[in-house]
């Protein structure tokens, strides 16, 4: 693995190395809950979508849900990590009342994912590999809601039951960009793999960060768990404040206590949940409701058999077999949705076209990251709610390829196909944009131009040629983009030089 | 004609069928008899226009020629099985107002076999106990007393209500959960039969959790045959049941044939344990002879980790009781005891509502299983309890069942033990070891003691092998010849 390269941090007393692990919580995408067939769906009225295993009544027992282990199964392979075929469901002992049996079913000693490799691309280009450590299956639990009396804490079980990942990583990242990378990518991951929706905003994926400093070389520092880092930005925040608080205890003579702290979006800071005495003593042990769960190794290679093209190995496909230039291929492959689209696209232009891949990549992903991904942005779209489908899109530059409509035309005609999702051979004989490629018709618009310009002409003659383009623009201006610029261009050159 | 309620449940079956009686009049009869034996407190809960319209229900299906196994058999549920609709306990005032609504997968098979349903009875609190002393709605009476001698005697425990509904006539069968000997001891104590199956034969599902690695379900009945006829109905896979083993059901009945010819009978030395009462010795060499006498080979055999077995029990389900009473918290059911805040609420709601016993294992589970003291306490237990399991398994290479003593002593006074937890826990001594290698076991009332009190003799099978259990079981019972009833006192 390479070592990654320390980004230091300058304290008054030196430079400081910062030390940054991520337990990453990433709900399943599953209909329906870790042990009971209980709904999962987001956002339904309160206690509405809870089982009587869920609110652990009395002689009510949990029984594993098939798929939130083949989802797990599916994600530690896309983790290259090590599947254990046996592993244990513990009990995980506290009280809270949004946890209704007093324990969360969770995997303590023999998770069901060992150890496996992330790879992150950071802003400068640079390839990192973080260490995964486990993968392991958990309930989530309720939820408290202090706001709605002013008394009392009312409880929402929908979300208890609910089957997560948390996805622990080793303290390999050195940075809080390195952090919100590695959050990104394997956001990107799980969604390729169908396994969590990757969601944020509702808390479908969420993170606590452990944060210790140390001198370049020294040993490990002690380190703060930060809990309720729910965004990427917040991510970064968190590690930021949460490190240089650090290093100014540090450096104040103070020793860092080993505690839970609390990230607070509004003021970007963090602050002590509770401290290691007050930590909670689990009392763990094996889930006696629950076998040992036993995988064999066919049911992981039928798993393994049917993953996707996940984002690395599309984007070197995309670069070697498209052509694609690194970086754009990167963009590509960030989402699937966009991937997916891209690829679409490129199979209608081909087909339109008949031309190889490798021909047409280049300028199909320059189409797909300049014009489409700019236009969404802009308007804050997703790609699925982009008004120009894949075969649409194709449309448009099989017109631009076989020289139809011009470049500068096919940018026009492209806003107009965003605009009112027409299709490009409607918009182009509607407004007339058919490049003109007639020898006649453009001579005698070159004419036209010369006779019109006397003085320019003179210029031209007297050997300022660059005064072609105003020639060329004048010509363009007129036949409002459709004439072939290349044609009028030489016809140009050669009547002026009569 | 003998007395409806004096039938076995074998002869009420049989008697149904053969329209000498009706399930109404069965019912009625059973009916009558509990309300009569009140002062027994064995029932926590009655369930009288249940039973009518279950036997009215049972005479039409006699009617048409459509009678299920059990069509129109009066028993009692041990209150710790939930009932749709009816009230659930556990015998604990944490569960006193508690309306399940839904219905365990063993008392839903006894309803589909067309079971009737008498109420809900006591039990320890929590089936946690050995004299049916630890309930929060009383303690209950052995119908069974000295002769001659007015004092209390207790039923046993966990399953005391059920035993004793049995035993005094006033339930045709009753059923029972069995963790370290709830079904077994108490049938010892009030002269019936109780089996406990295999860890994985009944389902777990809806039967109020106590230690979940060791709970199972087993029919408590008057005879051997009954025993047979009632588990076939309580057994079988339960996808809801993850421990549940998917497994074809025997019909018992048909293994017992009488015939041990042959049969390899263990007997553990190790069970002579110091102290134990000569009359209980005595009974246990009879059982012994009556075996040798029907042909079987008596062998003793050796597991020298039985003395390690009680300690090891009593870390293992304290240790599952404190995680699985977690849900008792005064948020979602049951009691709550309201509070200033979360933590008042839960001392509040939890402190009122379990019992000093339950209490104590809970704060045993919680301390086996604290941080520093794991590995010496819970995961030793565990280690060891794995060696006992194999200990049974090298005694099964050498023999076919093992002989015992189902418990160390007759029925007790009330309140003789309840000061000292340590002399009530070793009443499980002799049950124990079966229920922790998850193994099958029976007691079968053999005799009685000097001063008239029923005793019991265990025998242990293999994993899966109650037919054997069984067949041994019905020679032994055939043998003892045990025709004793309890004085009905509470008559009077």
């Amino acid at each position: 693995m390479t070592a990654p390269t320390p980004a230091l941090l300058k304290g008054a007393t030196g430079d400081w190395e910062l030390i940054i692990g991520l337990e990453v919580h990433a709900q399943v995408t599953s209909n329906s809950k870790l042990f009971s067939g209980a709904s999962t769906e987001f956002g339904a009225e309160p206690n509405t979508q809870v089982s009587l295993i869920d609110a652990a009544f009395p002689g009510m027992l949990p029984v594993i849900n098939a798929f939130v282990v083949e989802q797990a199964v599916r994600t530690g392979l896309g983790l290259n990590a090590q599947i254990n075929l046996r592993s244990v469901f513990d009990r995980k002992n506290y009280f809270y009342p949004d946890l209704p049996a007093g324990y969360q079913i969770s995997q303590y000693k023999q998770p069901i994912v060992g150890e496996g490799i992330v790879t992150v691309e950071l802003r400068d280009g640079s390839v990192r590999e973080v260490g995964i450590e486990r993968l392991h299956l958990e309930q989530d639990a309720g939820k408290s809601l202090h706001d709605q009396h002013p008394k009392l804490t009312y409880v929402d079980l929908n979300r208890a039951g609910v089957a997560l990942m948390e996805i622990v990583s080793k303290p390999d990242l050195r940075s809080g960009e390195e952090a919100g990378e590695y959050v990104k990518k394997l956001r990107t991951i799980l969604r390729y793999l169908g396994t969590c929706d990757g969601n944020m905003e509702q808390g479908s994926l969420r993170c606590d960060v452990n944060v210790s400093v140390r001198k370049p070389g020294a040993p490990l520092g002690t380190r703060c768990e930060i809990k309720n880092v729910n965004s990427v930005r917040f991510l970064q925040q968190a590690v930021d404040f949460e490190s240089r608080r650090q290093i100014e205890e540090l450096e104040a003579g103070r020793a860092i206590k080993q505690e839970t702290r609390l990230y607070d979006a509004n003021t970007g800071e963090t602050r002590s949940m509770r401290s290691k005495e007050e930590a909670h003593d689990y009392r763990y042990f094996p889930d006696p409701d629950l076998l040992p769960l036993e995988l064999t190794p066919d049911f992981v290679a039928r798993i393994k058999a049917s993953l996707p093209e996940l984002p690395d190995a599309k984007a070197a496909r995309l670069e070697k077999e498209l052509g694609i230039a690194p970086y754009q291929a990167r963009v590509l492959v960030m989402e699937k949705e966009s991937a997916d689209y891209f690829e679409a696209f490129v199979a209608a232009v081909q087909k339109r076209t008949g031309k190889a891949q490798k021909d047409i990549g280049q300028d199909c992903a320059n189409v797909v990251v300049t014009e489409l991904f700019g236009a969404l942005n802009k308007d804050s779209k997703s790609i699925e709610s982009s008004p120009i489908s894949p075969t649409a899109l194709a449309g448009l530059q099989a017109l631009k390829m076989d020289g139809t409509i011009s470049g500068p035309t096919a940018k026009k005609v492209f806003e107009e196909m965003y605009a009112t999702g027409k299709d490009a051979s409607a918009i182009v004989e509607e407004k007339g944009l058919r490049q003109v490629s007639d020898t006649g018709a453009l001579e005698a618009m070159v004419d036209k131009v010369i006779t019109e310009n006397p003085k320019q002409v003179e210029q031209f003659r007297g050997g300022k040629e660059t005064v072609i383009t105003f020639f060329v623009g004048q010509i363009m201006k007129a036949s409002r983009g459709t004439a072939n610029p290349a044609m009028v261009t030489e016809l140009l050159k050669k009547k002026l030089a009569k | 004609m003998t007395s409806l309620t004096d039938l076995t449940l074998a002869e009420a079956r049989d008697g149904l069928r053969a329209k000498k009686f009706s399930a109404a009049e069965l019912a009625r009869a059973h009916v009558d008899a509990m309300i009569a034996a009140r002062p027994l407190n064995a029932f926590i809960s009655e369930t009288p226009v249940i039973a009518k319209a279950m036997a009215d229900e049972s005479d039409k299906r006699i009617a048409r020629g459509d009678a299920r196994p059990l069509e129109g058999l009066p028993l009692a549920i041990k209150d710790l099985f939930c009932t749709k609709g009816v009230r659930t306990t556990a015998a604990s005032h944490i569960l006193e107002p508690f309306v399940p609504t839904y219905e365990s997968t063993v008392t839903q098979k006894l309803w589909n076999d067309g079971a009737v349903m008498l109420g809900k009875v006591n039990l320890d609190e929590f089936a946690m106990g050995s004299s049916n002393e630890t309930s929060y709605f009383g303690p209950v009476e052995n119908p069974w007393r000295k002769p001659g001698d007015n004092k209390s005697r207790v039923p046993g425990g966990s399953s005391g209500g059920s035993a004793a509904a049995v035993s005094a006539r006033f339930a045709l069968a009753a059923t029972g959960t069995d963790t370290g000997g709830s079904i077994r001891q108490p049938a010892a104590f009030c002269g019936i039969v109780g089996i406990k199956p295999t860890y994985g034969r009944c389902s777990r599902f809806g039967i109020v959790a106590f230690a979940s690695s060791l709970d199972q379900a087993g029919p408590m009945t008057r005879t051997v045959k009954d025993a047979a006829i009632m588990l076939r109905s309580m057994c079988g896979f339960d996808p809801k049941d993850s421990t549940s083993v998917d497994m074809a059901v025997p019909d018992f009945e048909k293994a017992l044939t009488g015939n041990i010819r042959g049969l390899k009978v263990g007997i553990p030395e190790e069970y002579r344990v110091d102290g134990m009462p000569k009359e209980i010795e005595a009974i246990w060499t009879k059982g012994a002879e009556w075996l040798k006498a029907a042909g079987a080979i008596l062998k003793p055999v050796k597991l020298p980790l039985t003395k390690y077995a009680l300690p090891t029990y009593y870390i293992v389900a304290p240790a599952e009781c404190s995680s699985n009473l977690a849900r008792y918290d005064g948020v979602r059911f049951g009691l709550r005891e309201k509070g200033e805040d979360l933590t008042a609420m839960y001392e509040g709601t939890r402190a009122s509502g379990f019992g000093r016993e339950v209490r104590r294992r809970i704060l045993i589970g919680t301390y086996v299983l604290s941080a520093g003291y794991y590995d010496a306490y819970y995961l030793k237990a565990q280690r060891v309890r794995t060696l006992i399991a194999r200990d049974f398994e090298n005694a099964f290479k050498e023999v076919d069942v093992l002989l015992t003593p189902t418990a160390p002593s007759s029925a007790f006074a009330r309140g003789e033990k309840t000061a000292d937890p340590i002399a009530m826990y070793l009443n499980d001594v002799f049950t124990v070891p079966a229920s922790l290698a998850g193994l099958p076991g029976i007691s079968v009332p053999a005799g009685l003691s000097s001063d008239g009190l029923p005793l019991g003799l265990q025998l242990i099978g293999r994993a899966y092998d109650e037919e054997t259990v069984l067949r041994t079981a019905g020679v032994l019972e055939q043998a003892a010849n045990f025709t004793a009833k309890p004085q009905t006192w509470w008559k009077q």
